[in-house]
C-alpha cells in the first residue's frame, strides 16, 4: 500500500515536471509576454501566430536554421562514414595495427573535446577557419570520430567471421566486403549512432561560440543565446525561438523513438 | 595469410585517422605544450616551465573556488540523479503500456538543447515571474532569486540538469535490470522478503555494471558541463556556479592568458582521468573481477 502510493506520487511528480514545462513553452509560443506572467499554464486566449511573425520578420531564424541542418547532416554522414570505414579495419585487420589504431581512438574517449578549445581556436585563425560552417564540421567529425568509431567496431566484431571469409573466398575485396556486406548488416547500429550524433551536433554551443561571429554563420544554439538578450524578458519570444529550434528534435524523436533511445544510451554506455 | 595489413584495409582506416590526428591529438599536445608558456594569444610564447601550474595550485583562489565548485556540482548530479533513474528503472522496469509512454515521457528531455534547456528554466527560476517563486507564493512559501543568488544558483543548474538527464539513466537501468533472472525475485517472494529486501539483497549487486556505466558517464559530463551553465549563469554570480569548462573559456577568451587557460584544462584532464580511474577500481571490487 505504502509503496502503491510513493511509487504513484514520485512517478507523477517527474511526469509533471516534464510536462509543465513543455507546455508552458508551447503555449506561451502563442500568448504575449503578459499572458504567460499572469497564466502560463493556461490556454492562450486567442491563438496568434503572432510571436512566429515576428520571429521571422526580424530575427534572422531562416539562416541559423539552415546552417544548423547543413552542419548537422554533414558532420554526421562524413562522421559515420568515416567511422565505419576505420571500424571495419579495426574489425578486421590480422596484424598490430588494428589494435593500435583502437587505442589511438580510446585517448579521445578519456580526454574530453572540451579541453582543446585553445588550441583548436588557434589552428583555425591559422587556416582561416573561423566563421566557417566547414570549420564546424570538421570540428564535429573530430570530435565524435572516437565514440562512434566505439560503438561500431563493438558491432562489426559481433558479425560472424566465417561470413566475412567465405566472401573474401568468393573473391571479393575489402572494400566490397564493405559495401555490400558489412556496412548493409549495420544499418541499424549506424541509424543508431547517427541519431546520438546529430543531436551532439544540433545541440552543441561551445565551438560555435568560440569560432562563429558572423551573423550569417551562426548555428541555433548561438542565436538562442543571442535572443536572450535581445529579448531579455520576453519570454514570448524566447518560448517562440525555442520551439523552432526543437521541433527538428521533436519530430524525429517522435517518428524514430526506439532508434532514438537506443542511439542515445549506446551513446552513454559505450563512452 | 600474409602478416602484413592489406592495403585497402589500411586505406580505409586512414581518412578518420587523419582528421583524427591532425583534429584531435595534434591539437591535446599542443595544449600541453601551451601549458608551459605565457601567452596572451597574439605574441610569441614564453616559455616559463612549470610556472602556471604551481600559480595554479598555490595562488590562485578563485581556480580552486571553481574546482570546489565542479567536484560539489558533480557529487550533488551524480548522487541524485543515478538514485532518481535507478528508483525509476524499477518502478517502470515491466512493458506496460503506461511505463513504456512514462518512459518516453521522462527520456524527452534529454533531446533539447541545453540552451533550449537553460531558457526554459530561466523563465521557472525567474525570481519576479517565474512558474516555481508563483507555486511557492501560492502555498505561502516567499520564493527565491534561485539564479540570481550566490547562495543557491549551483544547486539551481544541478536540479536542471538532474531534470534534463534523468530520463536517459532510467533508460539504460530499465536495460540493465531486465537482464536480472526473475526466478531471483520469484524465489525471494516465496521467502518472503520485503520490497525493501528484494531491492537490497537481489536489484542493488545484480544492477551494480550498470550502476557503474552511469556513475562514470554522469561524471564525465558534469565536468564537461558548459552549455548549460552558460545559458543560465555564465557561472555567475560572483562565479559561484563557475565551472571549469566556463573558467577555461572566460580565461582564454575574456581574460586572454592562453597559457594559463591551457595549463587548466591540463589539470581538468587530470581530474577526469583520475575519478574514472578510480570508479573503475571501486567496480572491480564490488563485481569481484580481476
Amino acid at each position: 500500500m505504502f509503496y502503491k502510493v510513493f511509487k504513484n506520487s514520485l512517478l507523477t511528480l517527474f511526469a509533471a515536471a516534464v510536462l509543465i514545462p513543455s507546455s508552458i513553452v508551447i503555449l506561451g509560443s502563442f500568448k504575449d509576454d503578459l499572458e504567460i506572467y499572469t497564466k502560463p499554464l493556461a490556454l492562450p486566449k486567442h491563438w496568434s501566430l503572432k510571436n512566429f511573425h515576428t520571429l521571422i520578420e526580424t530575427g534572422n531564424v531562416f539562416t541559423p536554421f539552415k546552417n544548423s541542418v547543413i552542419v548537422a547532416i554533414f558532420s554526421v554522414g562524413i562522421t559515420l562514414l568515416f567511422a565505419s570505414m576505420a571500424s571495419y579495419m579495426i574489425a578486421r585487420s590480422t596484424t598490430v595495427t588494428g589494435k593500435f589504431l583502437f587505442l589511438l581512438f580510446a585517448i579521445g574517449l578519456a580526454i574530453p573535446g572540451q579541453v582543446n578549445i585553445i588550441p583548436i581556436y588557434h589552428l583555425f585563425v591559422q587556416l582561416h577557419l573561423t566563421n566557417s560552417l566547414i570549420g564546424l564540421i570538421l570540428v564535429n567529425i573530430a570530435l565524435t570520430l572516437p565514440i562512434s568509431i566505439f560503438i561500431l567496431t563493438a558491432f562489426f566484431k559481433d558479425l560472424s567471421r566465417e561470413m566475412f571469409e567465405a566472401a573474401a573466398i568468393d573473391g571479393a575485396g575489402h572494400w566490397r566486403i564493405y559495401r555490400s556486406l558489412a556496412l548493409p548488416l549495420c544499418r541499424p547500429a549506424l541509424a543508431a549512432t547517427g541519431i546520438f550524433l546529430f543531436v551532439i551536433c544540433w545541440n552543441d554551443l561551445l565551438y560555435p561560440l568560440m569560432l562563429i561571429s558572423e551573423l550569417d554563420k551562426k548555428t541555433l544554439p548561438l542565436t538562442l543565446i543571442d535572443f536572450r538578450g535581445e529579448y531579455a524578458t520576453s519570454y514570448s519570444m524566447l518560448f517562440t525561438a525555442v520551439m523552432v529550434a526543437s521541433i527538428p528534435m521533436v519530430i524525429m524523436y517522435l517518428t524514430m523513438q526506439r532508434t532514438f533511445v537506443a542511439g542515445l544510451t549506446a551513446g552513454a554506455v559505450k563512452g | 595469410m600474409k602478416k602484413t595489413e592489406s592495403r585497402v584495409l589500411v586505406a580505409m582506416a586512414f581518412p578518420a585517422f587523419a582528421i583524427y590526428a591532425f583534429l584531435y591529438l595534434y591539437p591535446s599536445l599542443s595544449n600541453v605544450y601551451y601549458s608551459f608558456q605565457r601567452w596572451d594569444g597574439v605574441t610569441k610564447p614564453e616559455f616559463i616551465g612549470l610556472h602556471n601550474f604551481t600559480y595554479l595550485a598555490t595562488n590562485d583562489d578563485l581556480f580552486m573556488k571553481v574546482l570546489g565548485n565542479n567536484f560539489r556540482f558533480s557529487f550533488i548530479v551524480v548522487i541524485f540523479q543515478t538514485l532518481l533513474a535507478l528508483l525509476f528503472a524499477t518502478f517502470l522496469l515491466k512493458n506496460t503500456k503506461t511505463s513504456i509512454a512514462l518512459r518516453i515521457v521522462f527520456f524527452f528531455p534529454t533531446i533539447l538543447s541545453s540552451v533550449s534547456v537553460g531558457l526554459i528554466w530561466n523563465f521557472l527560476y525567474d525570481p519576479n515571474f517565474g512558474f516555481i517563486n508563483a507555486m511557492l507564493k501560492s502555498v505561502g512559501i516567499p520564493g527565491l532569486n534561485w539564479l540570481g543568488d550566490t547562495r543557491y544558483s549551483l544547486y539551481a543548474i544541478a536540479l536542471t540538469q538532474v531534470w534534463f538527464h534523468t530520463g536517459q539513466m532510467v533508460v539504460i537501468y530499465v536495460a540493465g535490470l531486465q537482464q536480472i533472472p526473475q526466478e531471483l525475485y520469484e524465489a525471494a517472494e516465496v521467502d518472503g522478503a520485503s520490497r525493501w529486501q528484494q531491492f537490497k539483497n537481489i536489484t542493488w549487486p545484480m544492477a551494480l555494471p550498470t550502476t557503474a556505466v552511469v556513475v562514470a558517464y554522469t561524471t564525465i559530463q558534469t565536468f564537461r558541463a558548459f552549455d548549460l551553465v552558460y545559458s543560465m549563469t555564465q557561472g555567475g554570480p560572483l562565479n559561484s556556479s563557475d565551472m571549469l569548462v566556463t573558467l577555461i573559456y572566460n580565461t582564454a577568451f575574456s581574460s586572454y592568458k592562453w597559457g594559463y587557460a591551457s595549463a587548466q584544462s591540463i589539470i581538468l584532464v587530470f581530474v577526469v582521468l583520475l575519478l574514472t580511474y578510480l570508479q573503475r577500481r571501486t567496480l572491480r571490487l564490488n563485481t569481484g573481477e580481476k
